[in-house]
């Protein structure tokens, strides 16, 4: 099979398009998502190519997108829904948390909820209020949900897929400013990693650095940069939050003895403090330091003249790979 | 304050009493009646239905038999055996009616209130329980009566049936004109849920979509404590036209026409022509579950005033007078009702607690390693204690 350089914003039209080729109850549904193709055009001819009745705008109301996503499920269908930024899935939380969530439980298995909740996250786009932000610790927290992040065009590709394959619904984070970023090669004979699986990208010895979504980039510059200093950084693409996978971290921490994490999502009660938590649970004596972390502050998301200052930046990081050897 | 709408001529856009008509208190001109309170048959131009002595009968036994489940559960409540129950006692016709203008393949989003839909869609009563006990959140297989399971969000459902129905415009089972094929959603919620948000989103996308579903709002005046002109300053049934669909008003304690209002609708929907607003005006002759105490906020002649209307009475009195029962088969239905409670009481009462380690059981589809972790942990834990025997 061919290989092709491709964008994140072509491997999740790409892994969309296959994933509805090989099952015709897959669904799209969203605001903008038909003829403009999302504003970020990640359905691009989608419902050219598969009609209106399976690439769906819908009505500006993300709770009625969720909600109608809901009935479809239990028609035995597998509705994929775009919010369109991350700041506009609250109107969508109660659906999100009260039902996707709890739909399995509540009926002893009986009901399942296939849904996958696409949404455009982090900053440094230059945006307004409500279009940067990284709510996916409230997900994480809520039992039910799977939560993923892509960081790259290969894996874009596989994981929609996977995603979509899944029985149980999956809030499925894309890095909006990745979209058009970089190119990758896509092999499509390369078999991809089960989907609630992390890896490690870069192998070190001295310190773990924990990333996902954007921060991975970030992470990679940082672990570069830290070589260039005589430090041997290993950078894990974390890929799944919940569950997350804590083996290639675990073995990982105990072989380097240092731990950072990094995100864009506000510090306090994010993705890094459950790490945190975990890693010293079970590396409790391996670690040389306490583990860190890297996020954004503990406040809203700031205007896009200063979110530069607001987001990790591969300073940022490298300043907290220091601290880990202060202790 | 609340201020209802008046007579006098507003400074900006039109008299809403003009536009809606007066005060709702009596159901209004609008009320689409086919048997008084009375037990008068009257007969109407658009909704009406040639009732068998067979349907009438089955309609007052199912009504009967479904104010006895209420009132069984109503006392296990009291008992002890269940944690809460929520009362439907006075709008047995309107369910009654909207359940058995079903077809086997339309589907129902319930409420946490709809035990005559139920009844009629065949689930067992005693699975209605398990909910309101705590040994369960929902105890029956949706798919196997077509039936959803409560839902206690209020408004969450329908949305859900909203998005069912357009499942079923995908699956081709809308607008074939073939009566076996052809199939329905019903939406059920009350006064309080159409201030929600979800609800007027489900009549926006059901709108834009034509979608085959059929929102059946129980106006039974309350919404625990606060009274139907806290929710809206129009009739409920008016505000669809708003939304571009038909709504109309039926006296919920009719059975005869909330059944042929209900059919009609789900016609409608079936043929294809979109949703439809079915405003059933009734009363809550109860408290909102058990732990509510009514008499903090409601006058006790409006409850008396609605006993008159008793859903149950008047087609009793008509069956009667037309000399379409006997005091054989009244009592026959007496007895029914009485095994039926003495079978939910024991069978409530014999209902086992879940298993606790079965709460890790359902929370995926596809179990997580860590969340199988924590259960095995848990699991270790209680092996500690003398005895276990989970």
């Amino acid at each position: 099979m061919a290989t092709q350089k491709i964008t994140l914003a072509k491997g999740l039209n790409m892994g969309l398009r296959k994933a509805m080729e090989a099952d015709d109850k897959v669904l799209l549904m969203g605001e903008d998502v038909g003829k403009l193709g999302g504003v970020f055009r990640i359905t691009d001819g989608l419902q050219k190519d598969f009609g209106e009745d399976r690439v769906i705008d819908s009505p500006l109301a993300e709770s009625g997108i969720v909600g109608t996503a809901v009935g479809m499920a239990m028609r035995g269908y597998r509705p994929v829904v775009e919010i369109q930024f991350d700041g506009f899935v609250y109107p969508a939380y109660d659906q999100i948390v009260c039902q996707v969530a709890k739909i399995h439980f509540r009926s002893q298995g009986r009901v399942k909820m296939p849904i996958v909740i696409r949404i455009p996250f982090g900053g440094g786009i230059g945006a307004v209020e409500h279009h940067s932000e990284s709510p996916e610790a409230q997900f994480a927290h809520t039992p039910g949900l799977k939560v993923v992040a892509c960081s790259n065009p290969v894996d874009g590709y596989w994981m929609i897929q996977q995603a979509i394959a899944c029985d149980d619904p999956v809030i499925f984070l894309e890095p909006k400013r990745q979209y058009h970023a970089d190119k990758a090669v896509l092999d499509e004979s390369v078999t991809p990693e089960p989907l609630f699986t992390s890896r490690v990208v870069r192998e070190g010895n001295d310190l773990t650095l924990l990333a996902y979504g954007p921060m991975v980039k970030t992470a990679l510059k940082a672990a570069e940069a830290a070589s260039g200093e005589g430090r041997s950084v290993e950078v894990i693409d974390l890929r799944t939050l919940s569950p997350l996978d804590m083996a290639p971290v675990l073995e990982s921490v105990r072989r380097t003895g240092r731990a950072v994490v990094t995100h864009e999502a506000h510090v306090n009660l994010g993705m890094g403090a459950e790490l945190a938590a975990r890693i010293t649970e079970e590396c409790f004596y391996s670690l040389e330091a306490p583990v860190l972390r890297v996020g954004g502050f503990d406040t809203p998301y700031p205007p896009s003249r200063i979110e530069e200052d607001y987001l990790p930046d591969l300073d940022r990081v490298l300043d907290a790979v220091d601290r880990s050897w202060e202790f | 304050m609340t201020q209802q709408p008046t007579g006098e001529t507003p400074g900006f856009g039109p008299n809403l009493v003009e536009v809606f008509g007066p005060s709702q208190q009596d159901g209004g001109p609008e009320l689409i009646q086919l048997l008084t309170p009375e037990g008068e048959r009257v007969h109407h131009p658009e909704f009406d239905h040639d009732f068998t002595a067979e349907e009438l009968r089955g309609f007052y036994r199912d009504m009967v038999l479904t104010r006895r489940i209420d009132t069984e559960a109503t006392a296990l409540q009291r008992h002890g055996e269940l944690g809460i129950w929520a009362q439907l006692l006075g709008q047995e016709a309107a369910q009654i009616g909207a359940g058995r203008a079903l077809r086997p393949q339309d589907f129902v989003f319930p409420t946490y209130r709809e035990h005559g839909v139920a009844w009629c869609r065949g689930v067992d009563p005693l699975r209605l329980l398990g909910l309101f006990r705590g040994v369960d959140q929902g105890g029956w297989n949706p798919d196997d009566n077509n039936f959803g399971l409560y839902t206690i969000v209020i408004g969450a459902q329908t949305l859900h049936a909203t998005g069912y129905a357009m499942g079923m415009q995908r699956d081709g089972v809308v607008g074939t004109g073939d009566p076996d094929r052809d199939a329905a959603v019903v939406a059920h919620f009350g006064d309080g849920a159409s201030s929600q948000g979800d609800v007027n989103e489900a009549f926006i996308f059901a709108a834009s979509y034509n979608a085959p579903v059929v929102f059946f709002c129980q106006n039974n005046q309350w919404a625990i404590s606060e009274p139907i002109e806290r929710q809206s300053r129009i009739p409920l049934y008016q505000r669809a036209l708003g939304f571009g669909f038909p709504g109309v008003r039926v006296d919920g304690n009719d059975v005869l026409a909330t059944y042929a209002v209900t059919k009609a609708a789900l016609q409608r929907a079936r043929d294809g022509q979109g949703p439809t607003f079915v405003e059933a005006y009734t009363y809550r002759m109860g408290a909102h579950t058990t732990t509510d105490d009514p008499t903090r906020y409601r006058l006790s002649g409006d409850v008396e005033s609605w006993k008159l209307k008793d859903p149950i009475a008047r087609v009793e009195v008509y069956l009667r007078r037309n000399g379409l029962v006997d005091d054989e088969f009244l009592a026959g239905i007496q007895a029914e009702a009485d095994d039926l409670g003495h079978t939910l009481r024991e069978g409530c009462k014999a209902m086992p607690d879940p298993q606790p380690m079965s709460m890790f059981d359902h929370v995926y589809a596809e179990m997580t390693d860590e969340l199988a972790a924590q259960r095995d942990a848990y699991a270790a834990y209680l092996e500690t204690f003398e005895g276990s025997t989970h």
